[in-house]
């Protein structure tokens, strides 16, 4: 009886450790290691944009028209930034209205888990990971060659112009307004649901509506997460090139967009060009470099933003609760 | 919410709530209608209704009369309106000029076959000139070749590259992030990684471009500068913070109650992490995984601008590869509206959005199963 105690108790491991624990030190080591290592890929690329870039920007660079393209003494890339502030202007007065409302019907009125809202939020999420190239062409094959298409048998019948059959800045908007839907969806919904309950509570025994309740004390408590949704959106859309190049982006214009079915430059596409259409690679790689950190300076303060403002909102709901 | 409605609506308040409804359809309506405008330009070639082939049977003009004016419009390649305003000679002389190119066309046995069918887009084919049957892209050339079998190579080589690179960093650093990293530091590192998700794809590929290429060769010392390491590898860091999100929200839903139990058992950090969290946690995982798959393999910009592009079909890493995103993306701008190229390129998005589609639809169950059970709930 005492025997098998004693080998009892010898088997058993002492509560701390008394040798090193090399298992553990290896395994903490690597994951650090890994995520230092991400982040450093984060640091060596901005890095190598900012030191490259920063000493060719200057104000005629940025405000400038682009005259002889190639050539970083001459040109500037204002039709490039008024093209892209284009796109993403009209993508988000598209994109945020229905987001928004598609994102109250899945607080306010679906049930959480009943297999209706399971389908929608399954359409949200996959459309979030269609690839950008599969938006290009559905803008091409539904915006174009279908609403334009018809647009133009309609509008001008008879005539033997196209005018909206064909790449342009509107379908570009809309094309990205549909590839940044889940973008706002998700982050309204997010913000709706840290809402207490107890708010829509009051309103409703105050004798308010439901669509009262929505409009007068939902949605304004929701605005900053609506803004970090059209942020994100926002950042996205103006990086993204893949869909446009098939739907409105122009390689070059002497002319700025005018109409909603004009043409248009735009910066990521011109990062685009300038990387693969150059003659002399050393020669446009000061200009290429600049253009670069035009656009990143634009996604990465959206992004920053769009992080703080995401903070605050979380501040402000856990202090409500 | 629990509570039901407050006062009985309104009339117009009724109207606004059907349509919030109608409006909350858009996400499924904006992915059936994908399926359907992208299926309908493809439709053609998937069924075999378009022949390419640059020396068709030919009818001789005497049997004219013969035919049934449906068959001579087909035969014609007319439209309804054009045979209407068209009168018999006109008509004859089309028949002529049809014999007559058919001839002019010379003998090459190429020209006979339609390239457009499944046989060709699929298979190898001895071409005239090669020694042996080969897989072929090349929509322009005197007879256009549309095997996509070398794009699907391209594809699943660079994706490979990528997820290589950017899985175990990513669960690294997610399990790190959330399991052993101190608060404040959790706090700054999450952040900081998911900017890298902020960098546009362009900027990775120009970057791959102008800087990772050339670094990589002097390193490796491969032939070609552009290939589908280099591609691989921009395509990972794009990659990065799309398994690392889904990962860290997987391993943090794990309850806190099972890491506490471990340590209170004396187990470390590391070891709860390892050996409880991650166990718990590996649908996530997996989800993660498949999920950053279906990114890099419909990444467009990255592998149009550092992979080479040219269709080879070979299992070598370092060998320029071209990919069906950037085959779209390459060929799109040039393509004549309804040839066989355009819809050959609507049915390689088709097959890349079937293959995100699954994917992600698979990623889906696994990650609301994980959260159900986590959360106490029947999936």
């Amino acid at each position: 009886m005492n025997d098998t105690l004693t080998s009892e108790r010898r088997k058993t491991r002492p509560f701390k450790a008394t040798q090193f624990d090399w298992v553990s030190f290896f395994g903490t080591g690597a994951t650090g290691l890994a995520t230092l290592l991400i982040v450093a890929i984060l640091f060596i690329i901005l890095g190598n944009v900012v030191i490259n870039g920063a000493p060719q920007l200057s104000w005629r660079f940025i405000t400038g028209p682009a005259v002889d393209m190639f050539n970083v003494e001459k040109t500037g890339i204002l039709p490039m930034i008024v093209g892209t502030a284009a796109r993403v202007f009209i993508m988000t007065i598209l994109v945020v209205p229905v987001g928004v409302t598609t994102a109250v019907y899945l607080t306010e009125y679906a049930r959480l888990h009943a297999p209706f809202t399971r389908i929608v939020r399954g359409a949200v999420n996959n459309l979030a990971g269609v690839p950008s190239i599969v938006f290009g062409l559905f803008g091409a094959g539904f915006f174009i060659h279908f609403i334009g298409a018809n647009m133009d048998a309609v509008l001008h019948r008879g005539e033997a112009v196209t005018v909206w059959g064909k790449p342009a800045l509107i379908w570009a908007s809309a094309t990205l307004a549909v590839m940044t839907l889940p973008v706002v969806i998700v982050a309204t919904e997010e913000s709706l649901r840290a809402i207490p309950p107890g708010l829509r509570e009051a309103s409703l025994a105050l004798g308010a509506t439901k669509l009262e309740t929505i409009r007068k004390i939902v949605l304004p408590q929701a605005m900053p997460g609506i803004l970090t949704g059209t942020i994100l959106a926002v950042s996205r859309a103006a990086g993204e090139v893949a869909p446009i190049l098939l739907t409105g982006a122009a390689y070059y214009l002497p002319d700025l967009p005018s109409a909603l079915h004009d043409q248009f430059m735009d910066l990521g596409n011109h990062v685009f060009v300038l990387s693969t259409q150059s003659t002399n690679v050393d020669a446009t790689r000061p200009l290429l470099y600049a253009t670069v950190l035009v656009l990143l300076i634009l996604t990465f303060t959206l992004n920053i933003v769009a992080i703080f403002v995401r903070a605050n909102m979380r501040k402000k709901m856990r202090m409500l609760h | 919410m629990g509570l039901q409605r407050g006062h009985k609506a309104k009339p117009l308040e009724w109207l606004a709530e059907r349509l919030i409804f109608l409006v909350s359809l858009s996400a499924i309506l904006m992915v059936f209608l994908i399926f359907v405008f992208i299926g309908r330009e493809a439709l053609p070639v998937a069924l075999g209704r378009v022949n390419n082939a640059r020396i068709q049977k030919t009818i001789p003009v005497e049997q004219m009369d013969k035919m049934s004016e449906k068959e001579l419009e087909a035969y014609l390649e007319l439209t309804p309106e054009q045979y209407k305003s068209m009168d018999h000679d006109t008509l004859k002389t089309l028949m002529e000029l049809k014999v007559d190119s058919a001839k002019d066309a010379g003998t090459d046995k190429d020209a006979a076959v339609n390239t457009l069918s499944w046989r060709f887009l699929l298979r190898p084919h001895q071409w005239s000139g090669y020694d042996r049957p080969v897989f072929i892209w090349q929509p322009v050339s005197e007879i256009p070749k549309y095997n996509i079998v070398p794009l699907i190579i391209g594809s699943l080589k660079t994706t490979f590259v990528a997820l290589i690179i950017s899985v175990p960093l990513a669960l690294g650093a997610a399990i790190y992030v959330s399991q052993i990293a101190r608060p404040r530091v959790r706090e700054l590192a999450k952040p900081v990684i998911e900017l890298l998700a902020g960098i546009p794809s362009v900027v990775l590929g120009f970057f791959a471009l102008i800087v990772m290429a050339g670094v990589l060769q002097s390193v490796f010392g491969f032939q070609s500068r552009l290939n589908a390491f280099v591609a691989g590898i921009a395509l990972g860091f794009s990659v990065i913070p799309v398994v690392f999100s889904l990962a860290e929200d997987a391993l943090t839903s794990v309850p806190r109650t099972y890491v506490q139990a471990a340590l209170a058992l004396g187990a470390s950090k590391w070891k709860a992490a390892w050996q409880v969290v991650l166990p718990a946690a590996v649908p996530g995982i997996f989800a993660a995984t498949a999920l950053g798959f279906g990114r890099a393999i419909g990444e467009t910009m990255i592998v149009l601008m550092a992979s080479g592009n040219a269709s080879i079909v070979s299992a070598n890493l370092f060998d320029s590869a071209r990919t069906i995103t950037a085959t779209i993306a390459a060929e799109m701008g040039e393509v004549v509206y309804g040839s066989g190229h355009y819809r050959i390129l609507f049915l390689i998005g088709v097959l890349l959005f079937s293959v995100t589609f699954v994917t992600n639809l698979i990623a889906e169950m696994v990650m609301h199963r994980l959260k159900a059970r986590m959360e106490g709930r029947r999936a």
